[in-house]
């Protein structure tokens, strides 16, 4: 069996969603995007003030239409990330301002530089599945920041990538980007390379932006991510229960706008909930409520067949420490128990703020452990020991066992160097390992193979959206111009 | 004024008991007590104790939100009176508070205008989604000692430096002190902006307009 943690009982699971469809019914969702409340209205929603009164029979219609998986895929072509069921990855945490520099261990601005590090960094470890846009990168003006990250990681990375975009006009040119990458929007549909995350503001809110966004996504057949993220407390009920409600009321909005402006188009059920800290006022992501939160959220969404995703892996220190390995190594545990198709936020220091890539190795050893959890004890056909106790003999020659050969890389998952098992008294502490093998990574790191002529087509709409800008170099985008 | 109505003065602002603290000034009103001797005597003397219980991590946010409540009925009952005899509460400072452009995050800002309001700070809240303009001014208008900036978004952090530039352009850098606050702030912005201060959080924040005031 695969081992497999729940948090809610399905009586309360189901008191969730009926007093989230009251919710939506009687106290209603504010909907910025005038289209999308027209939507809405057509479809039989009451709308008044910008605030949509979503009836239950509505919302259940428009759950019927979302697909119950769909797959995200590389460059190659491949289904790289399953959406759906129990299937679960992990990606790096995204749209941080800072990096953790890994020689003064203090956090700097980050820049195109350190994300093109960390998406190398990442293309090496089967750990992660995907890409994120991980920074916001100090050297690239906010205003294109969302779309030159995806470029960069476009340029760097084979693998699927979980991203977002700051405003409509930039999620045109993201979705150009990637249509050009696939081979064009028809390609792009039929095997997405990204999924969009759409945040909703607590509570209750769907933004001009972020209901544009839904609409716009729905319409391209590219996967949207909706990211409520109720602060228990402070913009949401206090109590756990109460959160998920609110969770479960604004997912059900944006799956309602979504499905409406193009039914059956690929959604996830995904959030970043957290708990407020009384006494700081801070959104600790390394608490244990806030892991309960996600994964509570998350079976929801499992409940109604979505596919999932959440926030966690992060700490919240500022400093790689046990108090860093402790959160982190928690919630990878509890969110692949969970069956969590997408859980983001590895490498994540600082409340999100910070990104470490040498967090983002060590995290990985988290992850990997997890993964092996997922995969049980497996009950083998035939005995399980006696036979071999047998063979073994008096003299317990299990090492020299033909089946101990055969059977130990199946049973053990075998750390990176990260992990210290040396048994060396003068081994280097977690840091310097991890600096190590960031730079085995990095030295490893092959470019994707992107042929010269999509790459040109890149730079192109790179170069279009920059004119006007000032901005004549593209940083971190350099390739041999292809031979006319 | 008694050492018994001093000390339930006192225990209905601890206790965040708005009713009981408004009706305790009415009763010290009727009994002739000045209303400033019943502010520093009786009312104050709670908030700082909230305060202290606070940085030992033995009351929480919504426990000071309670008790700042009881301050604002006290002061209610208290204010009108004070004025009547031509007399005021002596203001700690001017303080004007927003949120970035584009930000509509209002939680970390509204908890530090609260506060400040409780340590009799006269406080304009400009909202949420507040441009640089705007900010400049109301700075302008109420001859603002202080001008806290809050952001939640990396994206509309910068807003903050857009504002401190708009004061210089404007002639006000000089005369009012600027502090920034909300989760992706750090020291290092703020100084990089070039902010008189920074928050980490509420109690911080209003540690940081003492100071700034003095």
């Amino acid at each position: 069996m695969r081992p497999k943690f729940e948090l809610l009982d399905p009586e309360l699971i189901g008191r969730i969603l009926n007093e989230a469809f009251l919710v939506l019914e009687k106290h209603g969702a504010k909907v910025g995007d005038s289209e999308a409340l027209e939507l809405l209205r057509a479809a039989g929603a009451k709308a008044d003030h910008g605030t949509a009164f979503v009836p239950r029979t509505l919302v259940e219609k428009c759950l019927r239409s979302v697909p119950k998986e769909f797959f995200l895929y590389d460059r190659g072509g491949n289904a790289a990330v399953h959406y759906g069921g129990d299937h679960v990855h992990f990606d790096p945490g995204s749209s941080c301002l800072n990096i953790l520099d890994a020689q003064t261990e203090q956090p700097r601005p980050a820049s195109s530089a350190d994300l093109i590090r960390l998406v190398q960094v990442t293309e090496g470890m089967p750990e992660y599945a995907a890409q994120s846009t991980a920074m916001v990168c100090n050297d690239i003006p906010a205003e294109m920041g969302d779309w030159y990250r995806l470029l960069l990681v476009l340029w760097y990375s084979a693998k699927p990538i979980v991203t977002g975009a700051f405003s409509a006009r930039t999620l045109r040119i993201m979705l150009e980007l990637l249509a050009t990458d696939s081979g064009g929007f028809d390609r792009l549909r039929q095997r997405p390379r990204a999924v969009f995350d759409v945040c909703p503001s607590p509570p209750l809110n769907w933004s001009e932006f972020a209901s544009r966004n839904l609409i716009e996504l729905a319409r391209n057949g590219v996967p949207a991510e909706m990211i409520p993220m109720p602060l228990a407390g402070a913009t949401a009920p206090v109590t756990l229960a109460g959160a998920i409600v609110q969770h479960a009321a604004e997912s059900l909005a944006g799956i309602t706008i979504h499905q409406l402006a193009k039914p059956g188009s690929p959604l996830v059920w995904g959030g970043a909930p957290a708990i407020f800290d009384m006494s700081t006022g801070n959104t600790p992501m390394g608490a244990i409520e806030t892991a309960m939160l996600n994964i509570g959220c998350a079976q929801v969404g499992k409940f109604l067949g979505l596919p999932t995703h959440g926030y966690l892996v992060a700490s919240d220190g500022r400093q790689i420490d046990a108090q860093a390995g402790a959160e982190s190594a928690t919630s990878a545990v509890l969110g692949a128990l969970a069956g969590i198709n997408m859980i983001s936020g590895a490498g994540m220091l600082d409340f999100l703020a910070c990104h470490s890539i040498e967090k983002l190795v060590i995290d990985a050893e988290a992850i990997a452990s997890a993964q092996r959890l997922l995969a049980g004890v497996r009950g083998r056909a035939g005995s399980l020991a006696f036979e071999t106790l047998e063979r073994a003999g008096s003299a317990a020659n299990f090492l020299q066992l033909a089946e101990t050969r055969t059977l130990f890389r199946e049973e053990q998952h075998f750390p990176s160097a990260v992990t210290d098992r040396s048994g060396d008294s003068g081994a280097p502490g977690v840091l310097s390992r991890a600096r190590a093998r960031v730079d085995e990574l990095v030295s490893a790191y092959e470019p994707t193979d992107i042929p010269g002529h999509v790459r040109q087509a890149l730079a192109n709409i790179a170069e279009l959206a920059l004119k006007g800008s000032g901005i004549v170099q593209l940083p971190g985008i350099e390739f041999a111009q292809p031979a006319v | 004024m008694s050492p018994e109505m001093i000390s339930a003065m006192r225990q209905s602002i601890v206790e965040g008991a708005p009713e009981r603290a408004a009706e305790l000034a009415r009763e010290a009103l009727r009994n002739g007590i000045a209303p400033l001797d019943a502010i520093d005597a009786g009312y104050v003397p709670g908030m700082t104790e909230v305060g202290d219980q606070f940085a030992k991590r033995k009351m929480f946010l919504p426990d000071m939100l309670a008790s700042a409540e009881a301050m604002k009925a006290a002061m209610d009952v208290l204010t009108p009176e004070l004025e009547r005899h031509g007399g005021q509460r002596p203001r700690a400072g001017t303080v004007v508070l927003g949120t970035t452009k584009g930000d509509i995050h209002e939680i970390g800002k509204t908890l530090v205008g609260t506060l400040l309001v409780a340590n009799g700070f006269e406080v304009h809240d400009l909202g949420v989604d507040v441009s640089s303009d705007k900010f400049a001014a109301k700075v302008r208008e109420v001859q603002a000692d202080v001008l806290g900036i809050s952001a939640l978004l990396t994206t509309t952090m910068q807003g903050q430096k857009s504002v401190i530039e708009t004061l210089s352009r404007e002639g006000l850098r000089s005369k009012v002190k600027v502090i920034v606050g909300g989760a992706p702030v750090t020291r290092r912005w703020a100084d990089e902006i070039g902010a008189d201060g920074y928050g980490k959080d509420a109690v911080s924040a209003v540690e940081l307009v003492k100071e700034l005031v003095k």
